[in-house]
């Protein structure tokens, strides 16, 4: 899949704008799917550098042996952050500041669920040092 | 999968041929048939965006290794 250049994004973003207001005031339900495909557009575009980016970070973490478990655990919280940053922003775009919030919330308390095997081993690693 | 503008203008389209079929309607009298219009439109275009939703998750959970 060919890579994105940032000239095709603003010309995305700009054109969606355009179209959002345009269908803004006669079906401003319509407006919120425009602005709604077209962040989904830029997203699914930038989507395949980040898949670059993060096979360097998994190569690095195994040279490093560090514990697959963590990185598995920490690309899922960036996934997660992602997703929820992305519908509350939609949300909020579209008046809805209270399911955004909710939304922000639940991706917080999923993220947290996530990091507990992570918080486990420390603590484990730590009493292990303390001589007891 | 190629981020493809196409949808992007398709829902444009419906959204401005659903606004101008509903001043229309409205003009002639025919009040419900002009919500009917919108409704449908609405439903349209909620299918074709539900279908780019999927899409795009099933698009990162590829990418972050996520299920």
């Amino acid at each position: 899949m060919r890579s994105v250049t940032i000239m095709q994004v603003v010309g995305v973003g700009l054109t969606a704008t355009a179209l959002a207001l345009l269908v803004r005031e006669e079906r401003p339900l319509f407006a919120y799917f425009i602005t709604l495909v077209a962040t989904m557009i830029i997203f699914i575009s930038v989507l395949s550098n980040v898949q670059k980016i993060i096979e360097l970070i998994i190569n690095l973490s195994q040279r490093a042996h560090v514990n697959a478990l963590f990185t598995a655990t920490i690309l899922k919280i960036v996934a997660v952050a992602y997703i929820a940053d992305f519908a509350a922003q939609i949300s909020r775009d579209a008046g809805e500041t209270s399911i955004a919030g909710k939304i922000e919330l639940a991706g917080k308390v999923m993220i947290l669920m996530m990091a507990i095997p992570i918080l486990e081993a420390m603590i484990e690693t730590v009493l292990a040092l303390i001589p007891v | 999968m190629e981020p493809d503008i196409q949808t992007l203008f398709t829902i444009a389209g419906i959204g401005i041929i659903v606004g101008m079929i509903h001043s229309v309607l409205r003009m002639i009298g025919r009040e419900d048939w002009a919500n009917w219009m919108t409704l449908i439109g609405f439903v349209i275009v909620l299918y074709m965006v539900v279908n780019f939703i999927q899409n795009l998750f099933q698009h990162i959970q590829r990418v972050f290794h996520f299920f």
